[in-house]
């Protein structure tokens, strides 16, 4: 049997003899993944939102600043991360490096700037259909961006869903500031991580496939909730 | 009558085009003023300028009776919201109280005929529809002025012909309006008073008896003379 079909065979064991440790794996990627990208959301929306409509000396440079972090490397974020978090780092004090609230940290950082960038151009987009009508409404710079989160509540869920994307399958950043311990900050990339490097390849890339299949899951949730409001709006322009 | 709105020598300028040379318009408590002229002569600048929606050289004077303004856009904007919301959100944002929100927009609907389209979703409904939803959105706020931007421009007859009954019936309300049209017969059917724009200038403003009655002059009447058989309906 060649690799390939042995990592399937593995995964379909995986799943279906619900192992405990992979389930704890799983749970904790989806954890600290979902927070990560619920804290960016927060500040990443609001902050795109108003890059959107902002305007002050600089704002292109800010701009650009933002685009160009939406390539920052995972491991770069996880050794500013690391440096802060590090016993004699600024951040030491909190004691929180090789624990989950630190991968948490870490991959709010890098998915930040992507939530911020895209909805940007999204709310900058809508802005030049409906921001005159809006602003003719009474409602002030600020206010029409946030409403157009509203208006385009389903790119938004685009945009956070590639942002979960983006956390849950790093590995770099985890890796530096979690340590991959076993039970307590291993997460599934860095499970793979660690299977490629002791050379078992079928168990790496089953883990693979179950670390897709989880993501597919999520996406598969999310896509029918998007597909439930399009049917409800059939022959909407 | 009372001044709701003046403006005196504005001046506009988008990078290389000077969009408005030094307009002095005013408009009066009860008028319907027509901004007419061909296409790139400064009607939707100035309707915008008036509306404050655009930074202007020159005074933009606001009459003491003024109350709240609208403006109804050429493509209507409305939100992925229902029928319904898209009012509360026009209500919420003028400051209206929320307890005359239900009354306003169940008004307001019955106003444009869309009543029982409450909970549709506001982009499901036909151009025609959404440029009524406009409307109704812009009404429910009672506006002392409400500027139209060529309301009708992107509509099919029917649908032009049930806009233009709503204006004439605000304006029975007692509604200041101010709207840029392309139709000359629009302009003759519902103004009481047509401003012709050409190259960012004032070149009439006249009744609108005395601006069709044939004694122009200038640009204007040969605007008049190309435009009229076109689009007179």
């Amino acid at each position: 049997m060649n690799d390939f079909a042995e990592s399937v065979r593995t995964a379909v064991d995986l799943i279906f003899h619900a192992d405990p440790k992979l389930l704890h794996t799983v749970a904790l990627s989806l954890s600290v993944s979902g927070t990560a990208c619920l804290v960016a959301a927060g500040f990443g929306l609001a902050g795109g939102a108003w890059l959107a409509v902002a305007q002050f000396p600089g704002h292109r440079l800010a701009v650009l600043g933002l685009n160009t972090l939406l390539a920052l490397p995972s491991v770069v974020v996880g050794l500013v991360v690391y440096l802060l978090l590090s016993r004699s780092g600024p951040l030491g004090h909190w004691g929180i490096l090789f624990t989950p609230a630190a991968m948490v940290i870490a991959q709010t950082v890098l998915v930040l700037p992507v939530i911020a960038a895209l909805t940007r151009q999204l709310v900058g987009d809508s802005l030049r259909d409906g921001g005159d009508q809006l602003l003719s409404m009474g409602a002030r710079p600020i206010t029409c961006a946030l409403l157009m989160l509203v208006h385009d509540r389903w790119a938004v869920l685009t945009i956070l869903i590639a942002a979960f994307g983006r956390a849950i399958a790093e590995v770099g950043a985890v890796m530096v500031v979690g340590g991959n311990i076993d039970g307590v900050t291993r997460v599934m990339t860095t499970s793979i991580a660690l299977e490629t490097s002791k050379g078992d390849l079928p168990l790496a890339m089953a883990l693979g496939l179950v670390l897709l299949g989880v993501v597919a899951v999520v996406n598969m949730l999310l896509g029918v909730a998007q597909r439930g409001h399009g049917s409800a709006l059939a022959g909407v322009r | 009558m009372a001044m709701l709105l003046t403006m005196d020598r504005v001046s506009m300028r988008f990078g290389e085009v000077q969009a408005l040379k030094n307009v002095s318009l005013g408009v009066s408590r009860g008028e319907f003023v027509a901004l007419v002229g061909p296409n790139g002569s400064g009607k939707t600048t100035l309707l915008r300028a008036m509306h404050g929606l655009l930074r202007h050289r020159g005074a933009r004077t606001v009459g003491t009776e003024a109350g709240r303004q609208a403006m109804v856009f050429q493509r209507p904007f409305v939100m992925r919201l229902t029928v319904r919301n898209n009012l509360r959100l026009a209500l919420w944002l003028a400051g209206v109280p929320r307890a005359q929100w239900d009354e306003r927009v169940g008004a307001a609907l019955q106003r444009v005929a869309l009543h029982g389209l409450e909970q549709r979703p506001a982009r499901a409904l036909s151009g025609g529809q959404q440029q009524r939803l406009a409307l109704a959105r812009a009404w429910a706020v009672q506006p002392a002025l409400l500027f139209l931007d060529e309301p009708t421009a992107s509509l099919d007859p029917t649908a032009k012909r049930e806009v233009e009954a709503l204006l004439a019936g605000f304006v029975a309300d007692g509604m200041t309006l101010v709207m840029s049209t392309h139709n000359l017969g629009q302009a003759k059917r519902l103004a009481s008073r047509v401003v012709y724009l050409e190259d960012g200038e004032i070149h009439a403003d006249l009744p609108t008896a005395e601006f069709f009655n044939g004694r122009l002059q200038g640009r204007a009447q040969q605007f008049l003379k190309g435009e009229m058989a076109w689009t007179i309906e």
